[in-house]
């Protein structure tokens, strides 16, 4: 038996998908421009990564303003209680088949585990990226910014290790996606927006 | 309707004649087969309109005009050949420097200094004050025929005469009236009878400087392009009151913040940069290449390559080798497939090369040479020529495209200085003469002033030209690749990181293998779970 939620709106669904396009984009082309592989060739890779890096921040623009104005910010708030149910959970019971101890709602639609993840990509991740990619950006103007001594290898470097953790990031996401009730549930959950929830046995 | 075409063919034919007719007027009333670039027709002066026997009567002929023209030319480095360096103190100019190619003029100025301004600088009693003495029309002449054979010390010949005496050898007599009547602006050609032929032969001292450029493909230099822009080397180098811009003593490597300069303003630097006229921020299109400029020279991108006309420039000259004779005793020359000489008795081994690709250094316009009076290192590597002066966090330094020159070349080895050999001349003691190097160098040092012990050996030296001719049109600049990339045009280079061609090893092999931990962690997982989903159905069951 399982029950829908409507836990995904029009904006968030579009917003998820979207930024996941140009994320993937964006390792493709920044992989490349580290020197990894060659597929677009140097100068196209920067070209495609400048006009990605632009758009995933005008994505966000509308993204904060969407989760500001809605008060949909509050599904990041982190929090510790249940946590360790729902690591027992992943460690464990997820091998017994045992339902999720987490059931989300349309108020509450991420479990602490999720709230935790999203809050260091929150607050270590995205800061990292975005921080070193605009100072990337903007080389050319560091010198009027007093910023003339600030060696690019360290800001390349910290840019570097948040591709890394994007990457680990996108593994883990793409993983976990798949361990919903069946293999496609939470993808399913994505597009159309309805979740369907395993009903708890009373 | 018969008589239609008929009639079209008279007026075709009517049409034609007048045609032909008006060409004809046209001819008749231009009859200057040269535009002229000037105000005035030096043909028409009567200062002119006479016989010169010798060089300086033309000069006295010119002043007569130009009053104030010989005392611009006294205070210039072409007319001293001596430069004093306001920030390093060095006296350098032609006349006191030390060079790996043909090492020094001292004793040799009747051949070197067939380059010189003036008339008849054959040793140091020459009269630097003369007004005479100053050729004005080797800088001046349109017509090509103006010749100061080596040898002459600057005088040109009025008479067919033998030389070297007794040789056989003819010097055909230039008509100076001729000359001096067609009198005109510097020119490629001009410039280029010396500074083409810069170390004694075409292309063979700066690489980015050779014949090529007196009437050039675009693809050689894009502002000298013959049949486009048809710079002159004058258009750069902006000359006032003779005093010709642009130093490779002291060379501005970075432009002063700004845009383009008021060229002539005289508080406004150099005008031959490419920053005077391009300004700072060139690139219309993309800004990141303007990011590039902020540290990367013009030169750097926009010449890919030097010696790029199909003349080879000398990349090494080693001098130890030289003084070997053949069976018969004779001189031995040597060439390659193309023609290029690459041995010679007279001078050693040559490494010729074109189409090279620079060597690339941070360089902040300070060059400091090893001069006559230093002592060398003979534990180093080898001794520099020239030191050019540059970091990459000086804030004065961009990366510069350079020509890197090798050599081997005499030094005293117990004095421990560069010695001067005297080479060029018809004497007992030339070196191109007679093949023995002690009696060359007693009589180079004796007029160079170098202590000489009589103890003499080879010694490895390198001499750094930058590099800021032959200037490629834009599609031919260099791409990021060729310094984006493993092994990149810069590796080597301190001081910069470049996406693409640096990498942090720890850094990769730390992300790609927490990488690979979480694929495989993600797996694992995923396994169990299969694995236990079987195992509950089947208990299930």
């Amino acid at each position: 038996m399982t029950e829908r939620v409507y836990l995904f709106k029009g904006f968030e669904r579009f917003w998820h998908w979207t930024q996941a396009a140009l994320i993937i984009f964006l390792m493709v082309s920044g992989f490349e421009i580290h020197g990894t592989y060659t597929l677009f060739g140097f100068e196209k890779a920067v070209g495609y990564h400048t006009i990605a890096a632009w758009s995933l921040v005008g994505l966000w623009v509308f993204a904060i303003f969407w989760h500001v104005t809605t008060g949909e910010w509050r599904h990041y708030i982190p929090t510790f209680d249940k946590i360790m149910v729902v690591a027992n959970y992943y460690s464990s019971g997820i091998f017994k088949h045992e339902p999720h101890p987490y059931r989300p709602t349309a108020l509450s639609k991420h479990n602490p585990l999720q709230r935790l993840t999203y809050l260091g990509i929150l607050v270590l991740v995205s800061p990292l990226i975005w921080v070193s990619g605009w100072l990337y950006l903007f080389y050319g103007d560091w010198a009027a910014w007093g910023l003339g001594s600030l060696p690019l290898e360290w800001v390349a470097t910290a840019h570097t290790i948040g591709a890394f953790l994007m990457l680990i990031f996108f593994i883990s996401h793409v993983y976990m996606v798949t361990t919903g009730h069946t293999v496609f549930a939470h993808t399913k959950a994505m597009i159309t927006g309805w979740e369907e929830i395993e009903s708890s046995k009373h | 309707m018969m008589q239609m075409p008929n009639r079209f063919v008279l007026m075709a034919c009517l049409a034609g004649w007048m045609g032909f007719s008006a060409l004809g007027l046209a001819q008749a009333q231009d009859p200057k087969p040269v535009k002229l670039n000037t105000t005035a027709d030096h043909s028409k002066f009567k200062e002119l309109q006479r016989e010169f026997a010798t060089g300086p009567e033309v000069t006295k002929a010119c002043l007569s005009c130009h009053t104030e023209a010989a005392g611009q030319i006294h205070r210039t480095k072409h007319w001293k050949w001596e430069y004093k360096n306001p920030d390093t103190g060095q006296l350098l100019g032609k006349k006191n420097v030390v060079n790996n190619f043909c090492i020094s003029i001292a004793s040799n100025e009747a051949a070197c200094n067939s380059c010189h301004i003036g008339y008849g600088w054959k040793d140091a009693s020459f009269d630097f004050k003369s007004e005479e003495n100053v050729d004005c029309v080797v800088c001046h002449d349109t017509t090509g025929n103006y010749k100061k054979p080596s040898g002459l010390a600057g005088n040109v010949v009025t008479k067919d005469m033998e030389f070297p005496a007794g040789s056989g050898k003819i010097l055909k007599a230039i008509d100076l009236s001729k000359i001096a009547q067609k009198v005109g602006k510097s020119s490629r050609d001009t410039c280029g009878a010396c500074h083409f032929n810069g170390g004694g032969g075409d292309g063979v001292k700066h690489g980015d400087m050779d014949s090529s450029l007196a009437a050039p493909e675009k693809s050689v230099d894009v502002h000298m392009d013959a049949s486009g822009l048809d710079f002159t080397c004058g258009t750069c180098h902006k000359t006032s009151s003779h005093d010709v811009a642009g130093s490779r003593y002291t060379p501005t490597a970075k432009d002063a913040k700004g845009g383009a300069h008021l060229r002539g303003a005289s508080d406004n630097g150099n005008p031959a940069t490419c920053v005077s006229c391009h300004s700072n921020v060139p690139h219309k299109q993309d800004a990141r290449l303007n990011q590039h400029a902020t540290k990367l020279a013009c030169q750097t991108c926009h010449i890919p390559e030097f010696a790029r006309g199909g003349i080879a420039t000398k990349m090494n000259w080693d001098w130890s080798t030289a003084g070997q004779r053949d069976a018969k005793g004779e001189h031995i020359v040597r060439k390659d497939a193309k023609g290029h000489i690459t041995y010679e008795s007279r001078k050693g081994d040559f490494v010729l090369a074109e189409n090279v690709k620079p060597v690339y250094v941070w360089f902040n316009g300070q060059v400091n040479y090893t001069l006559k009076t230093d002592k060398l290192d003979a534990s180093a590597d080898v001794t520099r020529i020239n030191t050019l002066g540059g970091s990459p966090t000086d804030g004065k330094s961009m990366i510069w495209p350079i020509k890197r020159f090798g050599g081997k070349q005499p030094y005293d080895t117990v004095n421990m200085t560069l010695l001067t050999p005297h080479t060029a001349g018809n004497d007992d003691t030339g070196y191109w003469k007679n093949l023995e190097w002690d009696k060359a160098l007693q009589a180079g040092v004796k007029v160079s002033g170098v202590p000489y012990s009589g103890q003499f050996a080879f010694i490895k030296t390198q001499m750094d030209w930058p590099i800021t001719h032959m200037v490629a049109p834009k599609e031919k600049a260099l791409g990021c690749v060729a310094c984006h990339a493993q092994n990149g045009r810069l590796a080597g280079l301190t001081g910069i990181y470049m996406p693409g061609s640096h990498t942090n090893a720890l850094l990769d092999k730390l992300g790609w293998g927490l990488v690979l931990l979480t694929l495989l962690g993600v797996l694992g997982h995923g396994a169990i779970r299969i694995i236990s989903r079987g195992k509950t159905q089947g208990a299930s069951k």
